[in-house]
């Protein structure tokens, strides 16, 4: 079933249809799936998320989500995580956690007991049990992205929208998260996009990855991963792996030369 | 437990103790010698013995009404300077409107107007709070003002996504985000409180610490008038420190907000 598709999607931050950032772009996203969006700067990834969170509004192009036409207000529709942690630094990491919980206005939005009790119990998984009461500045960089991923997963919705959440932190921290992640997955019963500027992360965590293409008349190119779950650090040295990444290269190098 | 809060003391104060010792040596040594005469500029010690002289006095009736004065104006100042901040920052029109008045009501001298004060408010304490409250409702106004004006487009976004409305975004992120800024306005806010007052004295009263010094320097009381504007600063620099320590209490667990 598809969770998410894009037809025909074209947005201009100008009037002229002529310098759109995105034209045309289609896609579909199964439910379960990882999906990494790997394109230059420019190409309009961080735009894309802000049209299906809906930040923006297409000129012209359809959102489905769940099947389901948007028109207008789908805020809230799904769960969005921009690079920055964006943790307030006033509130504590369970007050941060809490924060989607309290603009759900749904009747199914639970208990606040019950949110919070959640929530404990996932910080304890996340290895955070007990950093509940800290504030952000208290927290290292990976611990912060993680109390952001939760945050992100407290709304409640199936799709999550990661735009470069690992961009900002080290190599060895990075490293970290992608293990972290990966033990993760297979729990999370979730559908991501996630939005890198790594070929190895992409490799590493997707099932599917999309180019975003940077002339207007290139369309967007997929690549399927077809490595085994559960996956590992290992497997960076895997043949097939190699061969995705140094095929990625290619049409990356290809793309930008011309 | 004394001496390292001792050190922290002289390590703070230390030089402007030593600064300000100095500058009262010599002029006690100006005065004593003769140089200038004591009805221009009265020595330290004789100001400190007219101030005991006049404790009753000082203390029990002007410096008291001058009080009132600035904690009614200080009040109004706060009350509707946040009311216009926060009107003006929800509603663009009213910002537009609003904005050239109150530069406007900052340009006009305000001995100019304490004619017209008087007129309406005759010799009662309101022609003073009216004095104080022109002179310390404007730094309340604008520092709340730029204050809610830096709630962060990012913030913004990513509590839109969660589902967040107007009424969300001006209470967790924006409220949050003005206060240090709020707290500025009220540091100078309060200051220009005190000097407010003693205008509004100056220019018509019975009572208050202004009233005292203008009435001790018509009568060549030099040393008197010296005492009571020595009052005047420290009622000024207290209930700056008290604001400070407000603040300090207030903001007291958050992180850098940057």
């Amino acid at each position: 079933m598809s969770i998410l598709s894009l037809h025909n999607l074209t947005y201009s931050y100008s009037q002229s249809h002529e310098s759109a950032i995105i034209q045309g772009l289609s896609m579909n996203v199964h439910a379960g799936e990882f999906i990494s969006i790997i394109g230059v700067s420019g190409s309009g990834k961080s735009t894309l998320f802000k049209l299906i969170a809906g930040l923006l509004e297409p000129n012209c192009g359809e959102i489905r989500i769940h099947g389901e036409k948007c028109t207008t207000n789908r805020l809230g529709e799904v769960a969005y995580m921009p690079q920055k942690d964006l943790l307030l630094p006033w509130r504590t990491v369970l007050d941060n956690c809490l924060l989607p919980w309290e603009f759900n206005r749904k009747p199914s939005r639970g208990h606040k007991e019950e949110v919070i009790a959640n929530i404990q119990r996932m910080l304890a998984r996340f290895g955070l049990g007990k950093y509940e009461h800290c504030y952000p500045n208290e927290l290292s960089g990976g611990m912060r992205q993680r109390v952001a991923f939760l945050r992100t997963l407290i709304a409640g919705q199936d799709l999550l929208l990661l735009d470069e959440p690992f961009g900002a932190l080290d190599a060895m921290t990075k490293r970290e998260m992608h293990r972290w992640l990966l033990d993760l997955w297979d729990d999370l019963h979730k559908t991501i996009l996630f939005i890198t500027h790594d070929l190895e992360e992409a490799i590493l965590l997707s099932d599917r990855i999309y180019l975003l293409p940077t002339e207007h008349n290139q369309g967007v190119q997929e690549i399927h991963v077809n490595l085994p779950r559960p996956r590992h650090y290992a497997m960076n040295y895997d043949p097939h792996f190699i061969q995705l990444r140094k095929d990625l290269e290619q049409r990356l190098y290809e793309k930008t030369s011309i | 437990m004394r001496r390292p809060l001792f050190r922290q003391w002289a390590h703070d104060y230390g030089w402007f103790a030593l600064l300000l010792l100095i500058l009262l040596v010599s002029w006690e040594a100006v005065v004593a010698i003769g140089w200038v005469p004591s009805f221009i500029i009265p020595a330290p010690t004789s100001i400190i013995r007219s101030l005991i002289e006049d404790s009753p006095l000082l203390f029990g009736q002007h410096l008291i009404a001058t009080l009132e004065e600035v904690s009614l104006g200080f009040l109004l100042s706060v009350i509707v300077g946040v009311m216009l901040a926060v009107s003006m920052h929800i509603l663009r029109p009213i910002e537009k409107a609003l904005y050239p008045f109150l530069i406007i009501s900052q340009t006009i001298p305000l001995i100019a107007l304490s004619p017209i004060f008087i007129m309406w408010f005759g010799y009662s304490i309101w022609s003073k709070v009216a004095v104080v409250f022109l002179t310390a409702f404007f730094p309340i106004v604008v520092s709340t003002y730029d204050g809610l004006k830096k709630g962060d487009r990012d913030y913004t976004e990513l509590l839109l996504t969660m589902g967040a409305n107007r009424w969300d975004i001006f209470r967790t992120i924006e409220i949050p985000m003005a206060l240090p800024s709020f707290f500025s306005g009220l540091k100078l806010s309060i200051v220009y409180c005190v000097v407010g007052a003693t205008i509004g004295e100056w220019l018509g009263g019975t009572k208050g610490l202004g009233y005292f010094s203008r009435r001790m320097a018509s009568n060549m009381h030099t040393d008197a008038m010296f005492a009571s504007i020595l009052l005047l600063s420290l009622l000024g620099i207290s209930l700056f420190m008290m604001i400070v320590i407000m603040e300090k209490q207030i903001l007291k667990r958050r992180g850098s907000t940057k």
